[in-house]
């Protein structure tokens, strides 16, 4: 798709001079009828017009996804939007605005592409198997024609002065061969060849993206220091899976998250910006959760296990708590992840004791939710309320709200872990206030109302972890490697034919004429052809005090070509 | 737990350092440009001259070579014709002396109809020509200093120092002035590029230390990667080349429509740009080929720098390509470089109208820099701007 052509007027030249085996665009449609018109159809879809058309039609169209939020890429920032922009959101959906890259109008647009690409490529690509298997095309009649030109007259007879030329070109490693007195000799097919593959490899990439979007699954799951996981459906916090990829298809394997350990900038403008989070995890495969082995996961760096990559995406706080009641029996007991609310950490959670019995004869729930400050202030300020500092844990505190009543967790209905249902719950009160508490590790809280006592044991820490299973890499990698090497060739590489030609002159004499071409951005042809002259003239010197040939001395041999010089 | 990271191995007094490098480079770019522009202002009574000094000593040359006592030594002489766009012809000769190895190339000029090169900024005057050097010379010594800026900006914290905008911008400009540079050493003709390199470097140096400006730190861990040296530095070497190109597009396109401009009959450029500018620019023909070159030898680069980005992509986040804007932008980039690299072998696309894709492919990148970075928000959002 990315050759001029040189084509001249003369047909027995045109071959000759073609240097790429670009398909030759086409005019207006021929003949009337169906078959007619799908033909031009598909000459012009193929055509080189309308390709950059689309290519151009391709990058507008890939810029509204760039600043409209998208689906695929935050859902949530999909939905705040909508939210903000009520009028435009029907007119977008239809659109499928929130879905660029998935959309109807982009995919035609690069499937119309391909197709256009393939009715280019699958062509070209027989007729360069052609140009391979055949001969480099024989002499023009007329070489002066040629954009490059030398010639001299000497006294080595014709076929001496051939055989040299074509032992010199293929000593330069030109295909050359000997025909009707000249030698004619190719060099450079690397071009096309790195055209083709450029282009098909474009293929190999766009059938890595089918294959990862047919066959890629993605879970994520919060796993607290000291905990376990097995990649299984009902440990998975949530799970998106895509025809060939389900829940069944999970790739069997487990890991313990033995720690976690991060850093931050502690002085300076950065201050609180993070330097390093590593999860360090010991891993099974298979069925055996035995044979353990240990493993680092940080930003950067994934850990592969069995076909699935398990990347850290986050992490957070979680406080130990043990809930007693009035008898002092241990009722709960467990460390809670809070979430991540500011860059500091600031993290809010809640505790849900499910099992803490009766109270006075009757079943009762306690609830308690609040904040976990890694670094917490002396003092909270009263307009924002309790705000972390610091996101490491230089100063950690807890902070508690309690109720008492029903958590609704027993009705069977999907609660969400990180919030208290209000509803039946109602709030513990001590001396008319509500009763709240802040926290060091280690302290405890004697509940009002004698509901018992809570104690902050310390606190864990949790990461979020992705675990991906994503097919076709390796096929776009391959096409994307290939493509390069194919761009480098196709760009780099200069495609060239020469011709040799020597005659004898009616006075005895030899002229020598030597002839190049290639594409027009290249000016090295001509240094390459009088390197060859110079290296020929060992072989058949120049006559001294004898000009180069002109025009006046043609060779009764060549076909005089037509006065005019345009070339085209 | 956590380990509270103490000041963490910044060395302040190489980031200072390099900040007085980068200030001084800023400084010796900005005399470096009023060098041109002086260069600019007094060549202009020179412009008539039409053949470079070059040109006239190669023609010299070629005569000489020519001469009967280079025949008498028994020289290999071959001289070939070569057929240029417009319709003239050049020659190039080459001779050998006869049992030595040793080739002498020089070229010469055919018929006049050939397009001739402008003789340079400078023009004939040699007041203009002395300001011209000193300019090139304070651009050597500017991209020394900005060199030394971002070599110590590396060290001070012992990464590859390209983690926000301000260090990005640092290195843009380097990239932009050294492109520049690079071609001036080649032998290229490109003494007109001096002016527009020394502007943009100074321009973007003076956005990064006002604008742009951060303290130098250790990175965030979502940059801990090896990529970051592979993936940013070629973003950065692709933005300086691609700067020279456009440059070079603009230049064409300005220069061909004074050409036309000039047959209709006119007097001034475009823009009311005055003639003897454009006497002493490159011919349309060897600017429309220079900023072809350079983007063909930078987009199998920038390919090559949007693919390392998806394998980082891939190691970061888990899938090589989410359309992230910055990824969408450098794609649409990609895609307008490709559809001029076709364009420019096309018949009815060449010339202008491959020029403009040319300078819309180099504003697509600069919106993927700059607009991206500061409008947009993704997962590209490391740039250290507000």
């Amino acid at each position: 798709m990315s050759d001029t052509e040189l084509r001249s007027e003369q047909p027995e030249d045109a071959v000759a001079e073609r240097l790429s085996s670009a398909p030759v665009e086409g005019d207006a449609p021929v003949g009337i009828g169906a078959l007619g018109w799908l033909r031009w159809t598909w000459r012009q879809l193929t055509s080189m017009r309308v390709a950059l058309i689309l290519l151009f039609m391709l990058s507008l169209a890939a810029i509204p996804g760039s600043l409209i939020p998208q689906t695929s890429e935050n859902a949530f920032k999909v939905q705040t939007w909508k939210a903000a922009h009520k009028g435009l959101t029907p007119l977008y959906d239809k659109l499928q605005l929130f879905d660029v890259y998935s959309s109807v109008w982009f995919s035609a647009i690069y499937i119309l592409l391909f197709v256009s690409l393939a009715g280019c490529i699958v062509p070209r690509t027989w007729q360069f198997v052609g140009v391979l298997r055949a001969k480099p095309p024989t002499a023009p009649a007329n070489l002066t024609r040629m954009p490059v030109y030398a010639a001299w007259r000497t006294d080595t007879d014709p076929a001496a002065a051939v055989a040299a030329a074509q032992r010199l070109l293929r000593k330069r490693r030109f295909r050359a061969h000997v025909s009707g007195g000249a030698v004619a000799a190719e060099k450079g097919y690397l071009r096309e060849v790195g055209n083709l593959l450029f282009h098909l490899s474009l293929f190999a990439l766009l059938a890595g993206f089918a294959w990862a979007s047919l066959a890629s699954g993605q879970g994520g799951k919060l796993v607290v220091e000291g905990d376990g996981f097995s990649n299984t459906m009902t440990q998975l916090d949530d799970f998106s899976g895509s025809a060939l990829y389900g829940p069944e298809d999970l790739d069997p394997f487990g890991f313990k998250l033995d720690g976690f350990t991060d850093t931050y900038q502690s002085t300076g403008d950065h201050i609180g910006e993070a330097r390093s989070f590593v999860a360090h995890i010991h891993y099974w495969q298979g069925a055996d959760p035995t044979k353990l082995k240990t493993g680092d996961i940080s930003v950067n760096s994934p850990l592969e296990i069995a076909g699935s990559k398990v990347y850290l995406i986050g992490h957070g706080y979680a406080p130990v708590i043990t809930v007693r009641d009035s008898s002092g029996k241990v009722v709960y007991h467990d460390a809670v992840p809070f979430l991540p609310q500011d860059s500091n950490l600031t993290s809010t959670g809640v505790v849900k004791v499910g099992d803490y019995g009766q109270k006075d004869g009757k079943k009762v729930q306690l609830g308690f939710s609040g904040f976990f400050l890694p670094t917490a202030p002396v003092q909270f300020d009263q307009s924002t309320g309790p705000r972390s500092l610091f996101p490491g844990d230089a100063a950690p505190a807890l902070v508690l709200n309690a109720f008492a009543g029903d958590l609704g967790t027993d009705s069977g209905l999907p609660q969400n872990v990180y919030q208290l249902d209000m509803s039946h719950l109602s709030q513990l009160k001590q001396d008319g206030q509500p009763a709240h508490i802040r926290l060091s590790p280690g302290e405890g809280w004697t509940l009002p109302d004698g509901y018992g006592s809570l104690t902050f044991d310390g606190y864990k820490k949790w990461a979020t972890f992705s675990v991906s299973h994503r097919p076709g890499n390796s096929v776009a990698l391959t096409g994307a490697v290939l493509a390069i090497a194919g761009l480098v060739g196709s760009l780099f590489v200069q495609r060239r034919r020469i011709w040799v030609r020597a005659v004898a002159t009616p006075d005895g004499r030899t002229l020598v004429e030597l002839a190049g071409l290639t594409r027009s951005e290249s000016a090295k042809i001509a240094e390459e052809l009088a390197e060859l002259a110079v290296d020929l003239q060992d072989d058949a010197p120049a006559l001294e005090d004898d000009a180069p040939a002109d025009d006046e001395s043609e060779p009764a041999g060549a076909a005089s070509a037509p006065a005019d010089e345009t070339k085209e | 737990m956590s380990l509270l990271a103490s000041a963490t191995g910044v060395n302040s007094q190489l980031a200072d350092l390099s900040n007085k490098c980068i200030w001084s480079a800023m400084g010796v770019y900005v005399l470096a440009m009023f060098a041109h522009m002086f260069e600019w202002t007094f060549g202009s009574k020179g412009a008539v001259a039409r053949r470079s000094v070059e040109q006239a000593s190669l023609a010299d040359a070629a005569a000489a070579a020519a001469s009967p006592a280079a025949a008498a030594k028994k020289a290999k002489k071959v001289t070939v014709t070569v057929a240029a766009a417009g319709g003239g012809t050049t020659t190039l000769t080459r001779t050998a002396l006869a049992g030595e190895g040793a080739t002498v190339v020089t070229s010469g000029r055919g018929d006049g109809e050939q397009a001739v090169d402008g003789p340079g900024a400078a023009g004939s005057s040699e007041r203009a020509d002395m300001f011209g050097r000193i300019a090139i010379s304070l651009t050597v010594l500017g991209a020394l200093l900005n060199v030394a800026g971002v070599a110590f900006r590396g060290f001070s914290v012992m990464r590859p120092p390209w983690g926000n905008m301000y260090e990005f911008s640092c290195a843009f400009s380097l990239t932009m002035v050294s492109a520049y540079l690079i071609l001036l050493a080649l032998g290229k003709n490109v003494r007109w590029l001096g002016l527009p390199a020394v502007l943009a470097a100074a321009l973007t140096l003076g956005l990064a230390t006002s604008v742009l400006y951060t303290d130098s730190e250790q990175l965030v861990p979502a940059l801990h990667s090896y990529w970051l040296a592979i993936h940013v530095s070629c973003a950065i070497i692709c933005g300086g080349a691609f700067y020279a190109a456009f440059a070079s597009t603009a230049a064409y396109l300005g220069r061909e429509s004074y050409d036309k401009r000039k047959a209709a009959g006119l007097p001034n450029g475009p823009f009311k740009i005055p003639a003897s500018v454009f006497e002493r620019m490159p011919a349309t023909p060897t600017l429309d080929k220079l900023s072809y070159r350079i983007n063909a030898m930078v987009f199998p680069l920038w390919t090559f720098t949007i693919i390392a980005g998806a394998i980082w992509a891939e190691a970061a986040w888990g899938k090589y390509w989410e359309w992230d804007p910055k990824e969408t932008w450098s794609f649409i980039t990609w895609v307008v470089y490709a559809a001029y690299l076709h364009a420019r072998a096309t018949a009815g696309w060449k010339g202008r109208k491959a020029g403009y894709l040319a300078l819309l492919a180099f504003a697509c990148f600069l919106f993927n820099y700059y607009g991206v970075n500061i409008f947009i928000t993704g997962k590209h959002s490391y740039a250290g701007v507000g």
